[in-house]
């Protein structure tokens, strides 16, 4: 009470520096400052002592025009002929929405178990650090040692693929389930519902749009990796045919084709991506 | 007005197609592609007896470390410096292309038509085409990390310009600074924290990503998997995977604390 008279009659102060601060130093700044100056210092140690095996630049720019020009200019079937490539596109795009679909159906189930609001933290974390596990593996390393066990071809890259698949999508679809605003389980948990019920009445319908979202991001990405593995563990689809057209008979014409193809799918897999992603945000 | 019964049994109706068609889907797949499903499922572990038996590191194996660490880190090296230059290129790019900056309409159509095109070309035939021009070095391995994540980033940093920058431009326009002041002053210190969390992103995607052109280039860590996997020297692939595994995580608890503190 007695200082109170301090703070209601303040005197009158004058403006005590003329120099305007702009920046406020914080730990955030320093800390964008610091991670920006090393990845340059990185990057610049990294470019000077790079392993070039004394390419004449010119003349691979030159080579490389060349090439360029007889991919996206002149593109043709070359010998494979465009039955055989329409049935390599078709093998890729199945591969990888049937991987989708097992990583969705796996990923959701693991993605309950793992989210820190609906289970307890042990089993969370536990399939959180095995999530993280197989994630950091690249897929193609995967095909590749599911290759040998089950032999080259589709049933190796399509489980190669399912693991990462259903890595990503725990990890996305935990984080969803983990947005959700704690009253609408609670409000569930005072009637008494089982955890199955909880699941499916109010944590599905929540996070359906971003559901929807992510399983078709991983669907892109998993077309993007079905002619990866085609291609370097020669796991069937359109992959291999790129692998062989470029690496092997060295036919650019052909490769131009190919890559015409998968642009043409990517495209029309974003627009369908963009359609559905619509009709569930605006239900 | 709908009844809810009635309401209730569409909307079951609904999700019993939704589900027969995926269903569907998944059995066509598998019957088309060969995929024998109950032989796909018992292959998972043997796969993982398979791997405990071959790939246990032996002593044998702790000899190859060395070698396996040196390519790794140029590995690593490799995919940040390819994620810093194609972020530097991307950022001047994204700012003459995004809606709010964007200099008319014709240049952002190009630079959408850019992105798209880069990025949906596959990793694969840039490095098969690189591979042929550039021979097998490490520059080439650069070169299509590059191309890559240039496509990936002129996206994202559009879409960031586009959401986090336009309210921030507008005050500053309406002072009367000039476009350069507001790109300077504005726009970039408004987008950094978001940029540099994207680049730390795309770090961790092109460690994974230059193992699959390793591979096909012959360079870095997927060169030398290749190498030990093919010629049956499984204890020290093995060792290679684990080192990705504890690379690649470490590279993520990084970006996940320098995450925390600039966002």
């Amino acid at each position: 009470m007695i200082d109170s008279e301090d703070r209601v009659i303040k005197k009158p102060q004058l403006p005590s520096s003329p120099n305007i601060k702009l920046h406020e130093t914080s730990l955030s700044r320093v800390m964008i400052l610091l991670v920006f100056v090393s990845l340059l210092l990185i990057t610049g140690f990294t470019l000077t002592h790079l392993d070039t095996a004394n390419v004449q630049l010119n003349a691979a720019v030159k080579e490389l025009t060349s090439t360029l020009h007889q991919m996206f200019l002149q593109p043709s079937t070359g010998s494979d002929g465009l039955g055989e490539l329409l049935q390599g596109l078709g093998m890729s795009l199945l591969i990888s929405i049937m991987t989708t679909i097992i990583g969705a159906v796996f990923g959701f189930f693991f993605a309950v178990l793992a989210s820190k609001n609906l289970t307890n933290v042990y089993l969370g974390t536990i399939i959180r650090v095995v999530m993280a596990v197989v994630r950091a593996i690249p897929t193609i390393i995967w095909a590749l040692i599911f290759s040998i066990v089950c032999g080259l071809g589709s049933t190796a890259a399509i489980l190669g693929l399912s693991f990462h698949s259903v890595a990503y999508l725990t990890k996305a679809y935990s984080e969803s389930i983990e947005g959700i605003d704690k009253s609408t389980i609670e409000s569930l948990e005072v009637t008494g519902s089982k955890f199955w019920v909880i699941v499916f009445q109010a944590i599905w319908p929540t996070i359906m749009a971003s559901f929807v979202s992510w399983t078709f991001i991983r669907l892109e990405i998993n077309f993007a990796n079905a002619i990866a593995v085609g291609a370097a563990a020669g796991a069937g689809g359109i992959g291999y045919q790129l692998f062989v057209a470029s690496g092997m008979s060295f036919d650019f014409h052909e490769v131009g084709f190919i890559v015409y193809l998968i642009i043409l799918v990517t495209f029309l897999l974003e627009f369908i991506a963009v359609k559905i992603r619509h009709f569930y945000l605006d239900r | 007005m709908q009844s809810s019964a009635k309401y209730l049994t569409r909307k079951g109706w609904y999700q019993t197609a939704i589900i027969a068609i995926i269903g569907g889907t998944y059995i066509l797949g598998s019957w088309i592609l060969n995929f024998d499903n109950l032989s796909g499922l018992m292959a998972v572990p043997r796969a993982f007896g398979w791997l405990g038996i071959n790939f246990q590191p032996t002593a044998k194996s702790v000899e190859y470390l060395p070698k396996i660490w040196q390519k790794l880190m140029q590995t690593v090296l490799l995919a940040i410096s390819s994620t810093v230059v194609a972020a530097i290129i991307s950022i001047f790019v994204a700012l003459i292309g995004s809606k709010v900056t964007g200099i008319n309409g014709f240049v952002q159509l190009i630079v959408r038509g850019i992105a798209s095109f880069f990025r949906n070309i596959p990793l694969v035939a840039w490095s098969m085409i690189l591979l042929f021009s550039f021979k097998q070095s490490d520059f080439t391995g650069f070169l299509a990390l590059l191309l890559m994540s240039i496509g990936f980033l002129i996206r994202a940093f559009m879409e960031i310009i586009e959401d986090e920058a336009s309210e921030t431009m507008l005050a500053l326009k309406a002072t009367g600074a000039s476009y350069f002041q507001v790109i300077f002053q504005a726009v970039l210190p408004q987008i950094l924290p978001s940029v540099l969390s994207w680049i730390l992103y795309m770090i961790e995607n092109n460690v994974r990503d230059a193992t699959l052109v390793g591979i096909l280039t012959g360079t870095g860590i997927g060169f030398i998997f290749d190498l030990y996997y093919k010629s049956f020297r499984f204890d020290a692939a093995g060792m290679t995977v684990l080192s990705i595994i504890i690379v690649v995580i470490g590279l993520e608890l990084i970006s996940n604390q320098i995450r925390k503190v600039i966002l």
